[in-house]
C-alpha cells in the first residue's frame, strides 16, 4: 500500500474537490469571473470521478457497469446539453436537476436494499435523503414537462391537498417502518419510493407554470440536501460539502425570486396560483388597437427615449438579435435606448439578461425593475416584446388580481406603448392585460423576430 | 470515518459557506447560478459510483446502474448547460471590450 492508502487518496483529492467547487461557485457569482468559475468546478468533478474510479476497488462486473453506465449519461446529455436552444434553457435545468434527485435516491434504495451492517442514524438519513431525492426526481421531471408544454394543464381537484397530505403522512410513515426495519422486507422499501415518486408528481402538478422557476430552484436546494444525506450515509466528504452548499445557496436564491415575484414559498406551493382568475377579474374592458410597423418605426426613431421590455415570446421567436440592431439604428440617430428587465421576465431570473447577453447588449444599457421604474414617466416610447403580466397595471390597482402586489414595470405611464404579440390572447398566468387596451397603446400583432424586422425597416426608411 | 459531531460541523460550516457565497450576486447571475449549483450537486456520480461498485445482488445492480446514469447526466448536463450560458457574457464582454478599443 505503501504511505498512501486508496482511502486517504480518495479523502485528500475529495478536499481539494471541495475547495474547487467553492471558489468555482464564487466566481460564478460575479459577472467578471462567471465563465471561468463553471470551469473551476469542472475541474472538481473531473478529479473527483477519476481518483474514485481508480481507487473504489469495485468487482470487475461492478467496475464495467460503472464505466458504460458513466458513458451512457454522459453522452445523452452532453448531446441534449449542446444541442437545446438558449430559450429552453429553463427546463433542461430542471430535467438534470432531477436526475441529480434521482440518482440520491437510487444510491439510498442501494444501501437499503442491501440492508445490515448500517447504524440507525445511517439508516434513518439515508431514508430521509431518498424520500428528498425522489420527490425532487418526479417533481422535477413533472416541471420539465409542463415548460416544454408535455403538460399543459394544472391538474385540480376538490381535496387536493387533503390527499397530498395522506400521501406525504403514508411515505414517513412507510420510511419510519423501513428504518426501523420492522418486517425488515424489500416490499417496505420499494413502496416508500412509490409512494415518494409518487407525492413529488402529486406536488408539482396543480403549480401553475408561471411559478416554475421558484419551484426549480426549491428542487434544486433539495436535491443538494438529499446528495448531502447520501454523503453522510457514504461517509463521503465531497458530497456532504458539495451538497450542503447548494442546499443552502439554493434555499437563498428560491427565497430571492420568490420575493422578486413578491410571494412566500407557501403560497407558491400551496396557493393553487391563477385559479379562476380571469373570470374574478372585473378590471379590463376595452378593446385592443393595431398600429402598422412602419408607423411604429417612425414613432420610434423621432423619439428621445425608448425603453424596451423584453418577456418570454422574445426568446421563443429568438428575437433578440434583431431587437439589438433595431436598438442599434435607433442610438445611431441620438436615441437614448435602455432594456427593463423584471425579475421574473422569461421563465427564470436572468433568463433574459442571457439572451441579451448573446445578442450583445451591452451590460450599462440593461437595467432591472427598481432603477428603472422611474424613469418611464419620462419616456416616449415603450416597446413591449413578448412580456405581459410583467407590464400589467393589474398588478397594482387591482387587489382582486391574483398578480396584484406583484412588482411589475410602469410601462403604463409611457406617453405611447408599442406591444409586439403574436395574437390577442392572455399571458402565461391566464390573466388579462390592462395595459394592451390603454388609449396610448398600440399592438403590432405579428412573431417578434419578424416584427423587429419590420421596425429595423422602417428605422432605416426613415432619412 | 466521518464522526456524527464532526459531520455536524462540516453541515453547519458548508450551509454558511453557501449562504455566503451567493449572498450578493446581481439578478443577471440567478439562472447561470442556478445551473451552476445544479452541476455541483452531480458529485451524487461518485456516490451512485460506489453504491454501484459495492452492489451485491441483481437489483442493486440495476438501481445503481440507473443512478449513475442519472448522475452522469446531471454532472454533464449540468456543466454543458452553464458552460454555454456563462459562455454568453464572456462573449458579450469581449466585444464591448473591441468598441471601447
Amino acid at each position: 500500500m505503501g504511505v498512501f492508502s486508496s482511502q486517504s487518496m480518495i479523502q485528500v483529492s475529495y478536499l481539494v474537490v471541495a475547495f474547487l467547487f467553492i471558489v468555482g461557485l464564487k466566481r460564478m457569482s460575479s459577472p467578471v469571473t462567471a465563465a471561468s468559475g463553471i470551469r473551476w468546478a469542472g475541474l472538481g468533478m473531473l478529479l473527483a470521478t477519476i481518483v474514485t474510479l481508480a481507487f473504489m476497488g469495485a468487482s470487475q462486473t461492478n467496475l464495467i457497469l460503472v464505466v458504460s453506465a458513466i458513458l451512457i449519461g454522459s453522452v445523452l446529455a452532453w448531446v441534449t446539453g449542446k444541442r437545446v436552444a438558449m430559450t429552453d434553457m429553463p427546463q433542461m435545468i430542471a430535467l438534470y436537476n432531477g436526475f441529480g434527485g434521482g440518482a440520491a435516491a437510487a444510491i439510498a434504495a442501494v444501501e437499503l436494499f442491501r440492508g445490515s451492517e448500517h447504524s440507525l442514524t445511517h439508516l434513518a438519513l439515508a431514508v430521509i435523503g431518498g424520500f428528498i431525492g425522489a420527490v425532487s426526481f418526479s417533481g422535477s421531471l413533472i416541471a420539465f414537462g409542463k415548460l416544454q408544454g408535455l403538460i399543459t394543464k394544472s391538474i385540480r381537484f376538490a381535496g387536493q391537498k387533503f390527499v397530498n397530505l395522506l400521501i406525504l403522512i403514508g411515505t414517513v410513515g412507510l420510511g419510519v417502518v423501513v428504518v426501523f426495519g420492522i418486517n425488515d422486507a424489500p416490499p417496505a422499501i420499494s413502496l416508500f419510493f412509490a409512494l415518494a415518486l409518487v407525492l413529488g408528481v402529486a406536488m408539482t402538478l396543480p403549480i401553475g407554470g408561471a411559478d416554475m422557476p421558484v419551484v426549480i430552484s426549491l428542487y434544486n436546494a433539495l436535491t443538494g440536501l438529499a446528495v448531502a444525506f447520501e454523503g453522510f450515509v457514504l461517509d463521503n466528504a465531497a458530497m456532504i460539502i458539495a451538497g450542503t452548499v447548494v442546499g443552502s445557496a439554493g434555499t437563498l436564491l428560491t427565497q430571492l425570486m420568490a420575493k422578486a415575484m413578491n410571494r412566500s414559498l407557501g403560497n407558491v406551493l400551496f396557493a393553487n396560483f391563477g385559479e379562476g382568475s380571469s373570470a374574478a377579474c372585473a378590471g379590463v374592458n376595452g378593446t385592443q388597437k393595431a398600429i402598422e410597423a412602419s408607423d411604429a418605426g417612425v414613432m420610434m426613431a423621432f423619439s428621445q427615449k425608448v425603453i424596451v421590455v423584453p418577456g418570454y415570446g422574445l426568446a421563443v421567436a429568438q428575437a433578440q438579435h434583431k431587437v439589438w440592431e433595431l436598438c442599434q439604428l435607433l442610438i445611431e440617430r441620438g436615441v437614448t435606448v435602455k432594456f427593463a428587465i423584471h425579475p421574473v421576465a422569461g421563465r427564470m431570473p436572468g433568463h433574459m439578461n442571457v439572451l441579451l447577453a448573446e445578442a450583445g447588449v451591452p451590460y450599462e444599457l440593461i437595467a432591472d425593475l427598481e432603477e428603472i421604474n422611474a424613469e418611464f414617466e419620462t419616456t416616449d416610447v415603450a416597446l413591449i416584446i413578448g412580456a405581459n403580466d410583467v407590464v400589467n397595471p393589474l398588478a397594482r390597482t387591482d387587489p382582486s388580481s391574483p398578480i396584484f402586489g406583484m412588482p411589475s414595470l410602469n410601462a403604463d405611464k409611457v406617453k405611447n406603448v408599442i406591444v409586439i404579440k403574436r395574437g390577442q390572447g392572455q399571458g402565461f398566468s391566464g390573466i388579462d392585460n390592462a395595459l394592451f387596451v390603454l388609449d396610448q397603446t398600440r399592438m403590432l400583432y405579428g412573431d417578434g423576430q419578424a416584427a423587429a424586422n419590420q421596425l429595423i425597416q422602417a428605422v432605416k426608411a426613415v432619412e | 470515518m466521518i464522526d456524527g459531531i464532526i459531520a455536524l460541523y462540516i453541515f453547519m460550516l458548508a450551509a454558511f459557506t453557501g449562504y455566503e457565497v451567493i449572498s450578493r450576486v446581481p439578478v443577471i447571475l440567478h439562472t447561470p447560478l442556478m445551473s451552476g449549483s445544479n452541476f455541483v450537486h452531480g458529485i451524487v456520480l461518485v456516490g451512485a459510483m460506489v453504491a454501484l461498485g459495492g452492489a451485491t445482488s441483481t437489483l442493486e445492480q440495476v438501481i445503481g446502474f440507473i443512478g449513475v446514469i442519472l448522475a452522469a447526466g446531471n454532472a454533464v448536463g449540468g456543466y454543458v448547460v452553464t458552460e454555454r450560458m456563462l459562455q454568453m457574457f464572456l462573449a458579450s464582454g469581449n466585444r464591448q471590450k473591441k468598441g471601447h478599443g
